[in-house]
């Protein structure tokens, strides 16, 4: 799309600040986050390259985007507190507000009309207005929460770190009708929703065990399985959190990230039996399905965030290693999976991978990279 | 800055821990990458906190940086906190326990 927009530009049709009224669309648009600096590369997927830079976000560290359904506005939860709006096309931001001392991540609501804000501090959700970011309701909850996810029907769902508990939040009806779900777990440090919308799926960190509540059901209640999995005292130190928003969801199985061990579980959809382990080069943080494939990438915590591993979920064995750079925080497919973005932090760099060769096609400079976030999200229960 | 003297003095306090923390300059700007980008995933990279607590240098004024030091080195049991000891050597610890606290050179 670059390339059009500099045609556009020399033939005097119109300057870059014009792009909103040009017509260019934002589906193989992305942002990339830039920790470091409070910024965001603004990426075309098509041309493998930055199209450019948006400044003044505040502490990225730990930092999600979501999007509008009409892919033109991203949404960006910042470490403090911070959420900003930003447009694609005219790549700056076009709304911010510090919503709160210190938040974790955020969701999109099925009609894209609420943005839902996971805090530390305060704890609780935030939900605003997509358009306004006018508030539309506070729940406090005097916990820090996690895994917040949209749920079909203006729903959203989240899980508090201190006090252990799932909750509901409907905003279907003329008022909010705020559910608790049940008692989850100690210390659940993420959470997940399969693709179907169906399972809710907890990771806990202060107990054994994995928490799923099933979202069809009326009056849903919290299963706890795999009660082995989890962290101990025991176990390896964990250097990064895992995370589950990847949790690949394959072969009728869920791949689970060991917590405090170096390996992968794999876990029978329906049974919720463990049915396999892998052993892995170090502790997973992300494990992500490449679309229309077999396969699941990997990255790792500190100190060997150096190496990314694909595993075939029908043999659950490696089926290749690679060392694409220093740090690799996260990874972002095409929506059709023909390539992957890896953000390589400790080498400035964006890398990009074909899925099939394994060859490089591209390096994109960016500073201290972190967070991949393609604008095809938007389309995309539970992210 | 202040004095190194109440520092030194306290170290000589807690068996096991080096009473200089010397780091080689390329070593202590990893550490202070280390810092930012990995403590920073629980801490904030401002350290002002996030799933972990906040480790600005007013928040830890009370804490000693050999006692820091320690729970870097063996993480807090029940908690997040995992033990660096298997990654960073007393010196380097103690030292970022000093950078936390705002006493670099």
């Amino acid at each position: 799309m670059k390339s059009l927009i500099a045609a556009l530009v020399m033939l005097g049709l119109c300057g870059p600040a014009a792009a909103a009224d040009t017509g260019l669309a934002t589906g193989d648009l992305g942002l990339v986050v830039e920790r470091a600096t409070g910024s965001a590369l603004v990426i075309d997927r098509s041309d493998r390259a930055a199209i450019g830079r948006i400044e003044g976000l505040g502490d990225l560290s730990h930092a999600s985007v979501t999007y509008g359904p009409d892919e033109r506005f991203a949404y960006v939860f910042g470490r403090d507190g911070g959420l900003t709006k930003i447009d694609m096309l005219t790549r700056t931001i076009a709304k911010r507000i510090l919503q709160a001392g210190n938040s974790i991540g955020g969701a999109i609501s099925d009609d894209g009309r609420l943005i839902a804000v996971s805090n530390y501090e305060p704890g609780g959700v935030r939900v605003f207005d997509a358009d306004t970011l006018d508030l539309v309701a506070d729940i406090p909850l005097n916990s820090k929460t996690i895994g917040l996810v949209d749920a079909p029907g203006r729903r959203f769902v989240w899980s508090t770190w201190d006090s252990g508990e799932a909750w509901m939040a409907d905003f279907s009806g003329p008022d909010m009708v705020l559910t608790k779900l049940g008692d989850v777990g100690k210390n659940p440090f993420d959470a997940v929703l399969t693709d179907d919308a169906q399972t809710y799926l907890i990771g806990l960190f202060g107990e054994k065990g994995v928490t799923a509540i099933d979202l069809w059901d009326d009056h849903p209640e919290p299963v706890r399985f795999l009660k082995d999995y989890g962290k101990t005292d025991d176990d390896l130190p964990v250097y990064k959190m895992p995370h589950l928003q990847g949790w690949a969801f394959t072969q009728g199985q869920y791949v689970l990230p060991a917590v405090g061990q170096h390996e992968l579980l794999w876990v029978d959809r329906g049974t919720l039996q463990e049915v396999a382990r892998t052993p892995m080069h170090g502790q997973p943080v992300f494990i992500i399905a490449q679309p229309a494939s077999p396969y699941v990438w990997v990255n790792f915590a500190t100190p060997l965030n150096d190496t990314v591993q694909v595993v075939d979920s029908r043999s659950h064995q490696v089926v290749r290693t690679l060392t694409p750079g220093a740090a690799i925080l996260h990874m972002e497919f095409a929506p059709r999976g023909a390539e992957v973005w890896l953000s390589a932090r400790d080498d400035d760099k964006v890398v990009v991978i074909d899925t099939r060769s394994f060859e490089t096609l591209a390096e994109i400079p960016a500073e201290s990279p972190s967070g991949i976030f393609f604008t095809a999200r938007a389309h995309r229960t539970g992210l | 800055m202040p004095s190194l003297w109440p520092l030194l003095a306290g170290a000589l306090l807690v068996p096991g821990l080096p009473a200089l923390a010397e780091v080689a300059p390329d070593r202590a700007g990893r550490l202070e990458h280390m810092v930012i980008q990995d403590c920073g995933s629980c801490h904030g990279l401002t350290m002002k906190g996030g799933l972990g607590p906040a480790l600005t240098p007013d928040r830890i004024a009370h804490a000693e940086p050999e006692g820091l030091a320690l729970i870097i080195l063996d993480g807090v049991p029940g908690t997040a906190m995992p033990r660096w000891r298997p990654v960073l050597s007393e010196e380097e610890a103690l030292w970022i326990a000093r950078y936390l606290k705002g006493d670099t050179e």
